[in-house]
């Protein structure tokens, strides 16, 4: 679990975090989400106790990290995959961070089988990719068996099977009743693995709600509709104040109304329709469209939607 | 590269077992010495310029034996075979400033932190296991830079051995000053986080007041002068204690006095400032 309360930094007249005031609950992934520079790298090195909050305080499992006695039980992090010595191999690296807490020699093993990097671990560091570098990152997160793992972008240089393979891995260790805090800034990797969302920008809270509700306040449904005769179908939709739009391509975009609803007003009144179609706005538009605005978000809020 | 199992295995200690503790974080600072090749290798130039390069200027000098009384009564052997002791001195110095600026131009400090979020212990950790490695390679390497040296003079009997007064002191001397300067390295690396700056202040400490004290009255740089850190730190690897100096173990205590606030201040700065 972690907890925020009014974590705030300042680096020299720049609010880089701003009063944010969360909680991270253990047994499922939370996505911490926003666009660059919206903060989220701070916030963790806050959690993880690396830079001092100018004011608020945050504490992970109950206490602020560094007073744990057992850091790399309580908290695995991944926070850059390029914070290693190019010149050590990947398994000294972790060799080194095992051997600050007395963690086993066979468990570094275990943690590099796990991650995939296998034979790689012996050669330098510097030498690997970038999604070698994560692998190995991970690999370091998962050393202690921490109750709570804190991951910045981990799916960044990550390809297709390495994505699938950390989607799988969060949601294993939230099963196994771990905090999982994932941060991201593409909405679309989030919605496919986290079951809570925080969202930040500029520094502030603009949302902190579940997965579900987020799709379902934030992405309003549209119905695209073409007809032979589009203004009489114009006509009528607004005698029943229903909100039309017309789209450059000869159609019209209907918002509020499911398309048996459509179907249904137009068939009565004898107009031909030539096409009848759900539009999900998608996540992504509707997480831009929230965090776009984020200064505009004085408080923090409870839900996702936008308007 | 395959992915295996996406799961951690079960839990294979507990909490208790996995407490951070001094003589843990000493044995992974000396697992990241050991580990880095670059390290090795600085260490073996180090020793190789202590015996190499004693061992060139004892042959020059036997070719030129003192040629007067004066010069011959003037004349160091031992201080001619450990010369390499002063070059020496700067590359175990950079190579203190390395072990920790490097970490910070790697953001592999994020990590060492992270692991060990009371932070002191990795800065203890690193002094104790450079300081003694240090010591434990270049006290041979001054040994052997000595008795090299000291055959190569006894062409001309111009050797001394170590049983004569003050040799051993200085011979022990010298490799104590070479593991004491790579802690200064490793302070300034500390404090500045940055391997130009602290490596510009490892020569400023070295070597720079000397220069300022040039400036000053004779009365007050004569006074002032045995105290500074290069010629406090130098006054223990002398056979012969220069007037100009303060005694041998008193100078080098000077000396440590200046790591030890070096190492303070690093320290403060550590605990306090973001990483």
């Amino acid at each position: 679990m972690i907890e925020a309360r009014g974590l705030t930094k300042r680096y020299g007249d720049k609010l880089a975090v701003d009063g944010l005031t969360f909680t991270v609950q253990p047994g499922m992934v939370t996505g911490f989400l926003g666009p660059n520079g919206a903060g989220k790298s701070t916030t963790m090195r806050m959690i993880l106790g690396l830079d001092a909050p100018t004011s608020g305080s945050v504490t992970v499992n109950g206490r602020p990290y560094r007073e744990h006695a057992a850091p790399l039980h309580e908290a695995g992090a991944l926070l850059d995959a390029r914070s290693v010595h190019p010149g050590r191999s990947a398994y000294h690296h972790l060799l080194a961070l095992a051997q600050t807490c007395g963690v086993r020699r066979s468990r570094v093993d275990e943690v590099v089988e796990a991650v995939g990097l296998g034979g790689a671990a012996r050669r330098r560091a510097g030498a690997f990719s970038l999604g070698m570098g994560q692998r190995l990152g991970i690999a370091a997160a998962l050393l202690g068996d921490p109750r709570t793992v804190i991951l910045d972008e981990p799916v960044n240089g990550l390809d297709t099977e390495g994505i699938r393979w950390i989607r799988s891995l969060l949601r294993e260790l939230a099963a196994e009743g771990r905090t999982v805090f994932v941060s991201s800034h593409l909405m679309s990797e989030m919605a496919l693995t986290a079951q809570h969302l925080i969202i930040i920008g500029k520094g502030r809270l603009i949302a902190d709600t579940g997965m579900d509700e987020f799709i379902a306040g934030a992405a309003p449904s549209l119905v695209r509709v073409r007809s032979t005769d589009l203004a009489a179908l114009e006509t009528l939709l607004r005698s029943r104040d229903v909100a039309v739009s017309g789209a450059d391509d000869g159609a019209l975009a209907v918002s509020g109304l499911s398309t048996d609803q459509v179907g249904r007003l137009a068939g009565a009144a004898g107009i031909t329709l030539l096409e009848l179609t759900a539009q999900q706005a998608s996540l992504e538009e509707a997480f831009i469209e929230l965090t776009r605005d984020a200064v505009e978000f004085r408080a923090p809020t409870t839900r996702g939607a936008s308007s | 590269m395959t992915a295996t199992r996406p799961t951690a295995p079960a839990r294979p200690t507990g909490p208790a077992a996995q407490r951070v503790t001094q003589a843990r974080v000493v044995r992974s600072e000396w697992t990241k010495l050991r580990t880095l090749p670059s390290t090795a290798w600085s260490l073996l130039a180090a020793v190789a310029l202590i015996v190499g390069f004693g061992a060139l200027y004892c042959l020059v000098r036997v070719t030129r034996p003192p040629s007067d009384p004066a010069a011959a009564a003037a004349f160091d052997p031992t201080a001619v075979s450990l010369s390499g002791v002063q070059v020496a001195q700067l590359a175990v110095g950079i190579l203190g400033v390395l072990l920790v600026a490097g970490e910070y131009a790697t953001g592999t400090i994020r990590v060492s932190l992270t692991a060990v979020p009371r932070r002191l212990p990795v800065l203890w950790g690193k002094a104790v296991v450079f300081g003694l490695t240090a010591l434990v390679l270049c006290l041979p390497a001054v040994l052997a830079a000595f008795l090299v040296g000291q055959s190569i003079l006894s062409a001309e009997q111009l050797d001394s051995r170590l049983s004569d007064p003050g040799v051993a002191r200085a011979v022990l001397g010298s490799a104590l000053l070479l593991s004491a300067g790579g802690l200064l390295g490793l302070a300034l690396g500390a404090l500045l986080r940055s391997t130009a700056w602290a490596v510009a202040g490892l020569f400023g400490v070295l070597f720079g007041p000397q220069l300022l004290t040039g400036l000053l009255p004779a009365t007050w740089s004569d006074r002032i002068y045995p105290y500074l850190p290069g010629p406090a730190g130098v006054a223990v690897t002398a056979v012969r204690p220069d007037p100009a100096t303060l005694a041998p173990w008193n100078g080098f205590a000077v000396f440590c006095l200046y790591i030890a606030v070096g190492l303070a201040v690093a320290a403060w700065q550590l605990r306090r400032r973001d990483v």
